[in-house]
């Protein structure tokens, strides 16, 4: 089962998918961005300043579902050795990063018209700027240590202690009192969202989800073929 | 109705800027993974050209360098 997540016959997928994957993406965020800007209705206490939620939303949840799995996979680095989960892991955070930044700026456009302010020290917003730092600081880990068990290490570690901040983010809504909203959609109970919405909210989280698979492949082929042009040198 | 889209009664603004803002990152993301794909494909390309017969050989054994090549979008060996 885990020699199927050798690079080398992992490749032979990677390299011919994002083709097709950037041709899903590109009909899906046509189809999305028509739903948010045009279709779906404006909301009665928001207005249309509620459109931005088609990009602020699915930004966060992927950003923080990116964290999440770099840590998971951080943990496979570390206790089963598997080579491999590092050059994943290091492949998806480019994405994430992006996509926390875009929801931390798409956020605080969204502030100015709904709460008077670009910023506020909420629980919500503070640990999502918290989650960018430890993105940046682990990319600069990547970039900053060449011995590869010694930044396995050091990333891995910068992952899950960064894994800590997830379930802050998720349930600092809760536990605090705090200028942004809670979640409208849950999956364990009724979600508090009009179809008319959820239907584009939906859409555009699908092509979110297509660019992050696009950029994740791109980047783990850059890295496969860094590796195989280090293995030219020695032959 | 375009007037209505782009007004957006008076949020059209902070809409039209969100939604500009994330369709640019993903652009200037997109171009810089991109780069870094073509600077590693060219790179690889130009080792090849000045391997000798016998390290080609070898090299090509592993099908991974068969698999780089073959989708090298600057060259096919």
């Amino acid at each position: 089962m885990l020699n199927f997540f050798e690079p080398n016959r992992i490749f032979a997928i990677t390299s011919k998918a994002p083709k097709y994957v950037f041709f899903i993406f590109i009909l899906v965020l046509i189809i999305g961005l028509v739903e948010a800007l045009v279709i779906s209705p404006e909301d009665y206490i928001q207005s249309h300043s509620v459109r931005i939620m088609y990009v602020h939303v699915p930004a966060a949840w992927i950003s923080i579902g990116i964290f999440s799995i770099i840590s998971i996979l951080s943990f496979g680095i570390l206790l089963l050795k598997i080579k491999n989960f590092s050059l994943v892991a290091k492949s998806l955070a480019p994405s994430g990063l992006v996509f926390n930044i875009i929801a931390l700026v798409t956020g605080s456009i969204w502030g100015k018209p709904t709460w008077g302010t670009w910023w506020a020290w909420d629980a919500r917003i503070t640990s999502m700027l918290i989650l960018l730092l430890f993105y940046l600081i682990y990319i600069l880990a990547w970039r900053i240590f060449e011995n590869t068990n010694q930044v396995n290490k050091i990333t891995s570690f910068i992952a899950i202690l960064g894994l800590i901040n997830v379930p802050i983010i998720k349930f600092s809504v809760d536990w605090w009192s705090t200028l942004h909203q809670p979640a409208s959609i849950n999956l364990l109970s009724e979600t508090s969202i009009h179809s008319s919405m959820l239907i584009p909210l939906s859409i555009m989280t699908a092509a979110f989800t297509l660019f992050a698979l696009l950029i994740f492949l791109m980047k783990y082929n850059t890295e496969l073929i860094k590796i195989k042009n280090k293995g030219l040198d020695r032959l | 109705m375009i007037n209505e889209i782009i007004s957006m009664n008076g949020y059209g603004a902070y809409v039209w800027s969100a939604f500009s803002f994330t369709l640019i990152s993903f652009a200037v993301l997109y171009t810089v993974i991109k780069i870094q794909l073509v600077k590693e494909q060219r790179k690889i390309k130009q080792k090849f050209a000045i391997l000798n017969y016998k390290k080609i050989k070898i090299a090509k054994t592993q099908n991974i360098y068969r698999e780089i090549l073959d989708n090298t979008s600057i060259s096919k060996i």
